[in-house]
């Protein structure tokens, strides 16, 4: 099942983080599962250990089932200075989840990331492609119904 | 080729994808053919203009005004009004002051020169501007090692931090005879509050590609790579295409302009890890591992990625290299003061009017750069500090205000330039919380190969976490200072090293906030 990524790249070390990042898009659940590892680990012959070490540093990587919408809300401080706590109150009311948190219908999950590089717009977040900035608690409330609505 | 009257450019970036400028724009060609004017004004996407909260933003030529915050139900009114009847429609248009902060020739523009002005998606727009002369000029009237000595003459220092000589770095480099040299460009941008590299990759992208081919040429590099981080992808996605087309032009690939040099050029995708912008880490990730420092020496310029000899420079820098090799190195020094030369691009925000980027001669106090082009404070609100540099940078208070901004003149109050961002706080910003934040972000990003860094950032975040919520002691300022002094002098790399900075500064200048929250 991974075979059409594979096909993409030759099979050495310097595309693990390629393939991770593929495998990863093309799974609803936006993870890496154990069974795709042990795929990765024998296309490009190296350990196991080896793509866990490297899943687990990477802050874009999860190894563990996430929602089909992932929130990265930005902490770093100059969305702190612009109110990003509230933000992250916000989103957590309106999603009832805490950080790292799935919600229970599987649409959302909700992380927080370091500076996605749009500062003049912060506060700012990610949902999984999209970048959302200057961000208020009605925007985020509207943001999220949106995408509510759409799925 | 065809004749316009006028030409229109939208600006495309992630802000104004967001407000749906693609609409605004399928609109405006619409509206433009109905009123039998498409074959007059002509329609053409740019990059970013450097300012934010604008939503749409349209500049028209040769009038060079700009509308912002454009809604589809504006389109049919500019169209008859402006385009028919030659009368701009003036409330909808950019207010002056900060026109002002975007006149180019105010701004004495380098890297930023074309930004806003041409289609960064058309290598015809960057050639027409001049583009690829330098290319041409290098590879043809050049020898590598003259290419070196413009750049070390001209005095570029490197923009990505830690503002080493450009040309010094590429001298280790050139004479060394290997199978094969690697050229990396640093363009995982990742240090709070800089967005200057995303900027200029989307605004320009062909000018950096021109860059490249420059610095592999000098230091006989015959791959480059741009290691970018994975949440730009409009920089990669325009950075593919301008790879592409410059491809179909012959300007890269083998034997390029029939001297025998090739050159590829490669785009690498990171994966989030701010340590990735040290260039060790960097090379780790590119080869395909967790992405963390390598004891140094061997330095990348003799041992690097693949063990081979490679130089690691920043987008900035290198987008530097084609005007200093079109117009040497002695053009190169009329910008700039103070033994520090050329131009550089700052990114403004927080508390100030006009979040954005200004490019700026080298020199420029920190005043005004806060003023005139940040637009002053927001709100009315008094100016308390500036962190300058990011989270590895310095806080300010007014007294530094007037302090120029460049390596030297910063070093003396023991600033850094850093990566050019200036974050900006008004007086009801507390540094115990800003603090805070900064110690949060290092704690989150120590790669913990070291122990200097992983622990003293744990204990870092533990202390200051404590004075946030009122269960510190007054010795604990002492001891971060401490722990902060002994992770800068061993650490393994400069992340571990850079605590001390906002560290000793936010509690030498801004004692009171701390002494505050104590117990």
């Amino acid at each position: 099942m991974y075979e059409k990524i594979f096909e993409k790249y030759s099979p050495e070390k310097e595309n693990l983080i390629y393939i991770l990042h593929d495998i990863q898009d093309s799974n609803p659940q936006n993870y890496v599962s154990e069974e795709a590892v042990q795929a990765v680990s024998e296309y490009l012959d190296i350990p196991v250990s080896h793509i866990y070490g490297v899943l687990t540093f990477y802050t874009m990587y999860s190894t563990k089932p996430r929602g089909k919408n992932v929130i990265r809300l930005c902490e770093s401080p100059p969305c702190f200075l612009k109110g990003s706590e509230n933000i992250l109150k916000k989103l957590r009311q309106l999603l009832g989840v805490r950080i790292g948190e799935t919600t229970e219908d599987g649409l959302f999950t909700l992380e927080l990331c370091a500076c996605l590089g749009v500062c003049g717009n912060a506060p700012a977040m990610m949902i999984n492609d999209d970048v959302y900035g200057d961000l208020n608690e009605e925007k985020v409330e509207q943001i999220i119904a949106n995408i509510k609505a759409r799925s | 080729m065809k004749f316009y009257r006028s030409h229109v450019l939208f600006a495309i970036d992630n802000d104004s994808l967001q407000s749906g400028v693609k609409e605004i724009e399928a609109a405006l060609k619409m509206e433009l053919d109905k009123k039998h004017l498409s074959d007059e004004i002509n329609v053409l996407e740019t990059g970013g203009l450097g300012y934010f909260g604008t939503g749409v933003s349209m500049v028209v030529f040769p009038d060079q005004l700009t509308y912002v915050n454009l809604k589809k139900e504006h389109i049919p009114e500019i169209v008859s009004e402006h385009f028919l009847k030659g009368r701009p429609v003036t409330r909808l248009l950019l207010n002056p002051s900060l026109a002002r902060k975007y006149d180019y020739k105010y701004q004495g523009r380098i890297v930023l020169d074309n930004s806003g002005k041409i289609n960064p998606e058309n290598i015809e727009d960057y050639i027409g501007v001049g583009g690829y002369e330098a290319w041409e000029k290098a590879l043809l009237n050049m020898k590598p090692e003259e290419i070196v000595k413009e750049v070390e003459s001209s005095g570029l220092r490197g923009r990505g931090g830690a503002g080493f000589p450009t040309g010094l770095k590429w001298k280790f480099t050139a004479p060394l005879k290997a199978e094969q040299k690697y050229l990396v460009v640093n363009a995982d941008e990742g240090e709070p509050g800089t967005f200057k590299d995303r900027l200029i990759m989307e605004g320009d992208p062909h000018k950096l590609i021109e860059g490249i081919m420059i610095a592999s040429y000098a230091v006989g590099a015959s791959k480059a790579f741009i290691y970018i981080r994975g949440e730009y992808k409009l920089c990669i996605h325009r950075l593919e295409l301008a790879i592409q087309q410059a491809k179909n032009l012959g300007l890269l690939g083998k034997n390029i302009f029939n001297t025998g040099f090739d050159l590829d050029i490669k785009i690498k995708i990171g994966a989030g890890a701010y340590v990735c912008g040290e260039e060790t880490a960097l090379i780790e990730s590119m080869e395909g591992n967790r992405g963390t420092p390598r004891f140094k020496p061997p330095f990348p310029g003799v041992e690097g990625a693949w063990q081979k000899p490679t130089v690691v420079n920043n987008v900035e820098t290198i987008s530097n290299v084609p005007a200093i090799i079109k117009n040497g190195a002695d053009w190169y020094k009329n910008f700039g003061v103070n033994g520090c030369y050329g131009t550089k691009v700052y990114t403004i925000m927080g508390d100030v009017k006009f979040p954005g980027l200004c490019e700026v001669n080298m020199g420029t106090p920190l005043r005004t750069i806060i003023e005139e082009f940040g637009g002053g404070m927001i709100n009315g609100k008094k100016f308390k500090a500036a962190l300058v540099g990011g989270a590895a940078g310095v806080f300010l208070s007014d007294e530094l205000l007037d302090v120029k901004m460049d390596f030297n003149s910063l070093q003396e109050y023991a600033a850094v330039l850093g990566s050019g961002a200036i974050l900006v706080m008004n007086d009801t910003v507390d540094m115990v919380d800003m603090l805070w934040s900064v110690l949060r972000f290092f704690r989150h990003e120590s790669c913990g190969k070291c122990n200097p860094c992983s622990k003293g950032n744990t204990v870092l975040f533990k202390l200051i976490d404590g004075i946030r919520w009122g269960k510190g002691k007054e010795s604990d300022l002492d001891e971060m200072i401490k722990v902060s002094r002994a992770m800068k002098e061993t650490s393994l790399c400069a992340l571990g090293q850079s605590p001390y900075m906002p560290i000793s500064s936010a509690i030498n200048n801004f004692r009171a906030d701390f002494l505050k929250r104590l117990k």
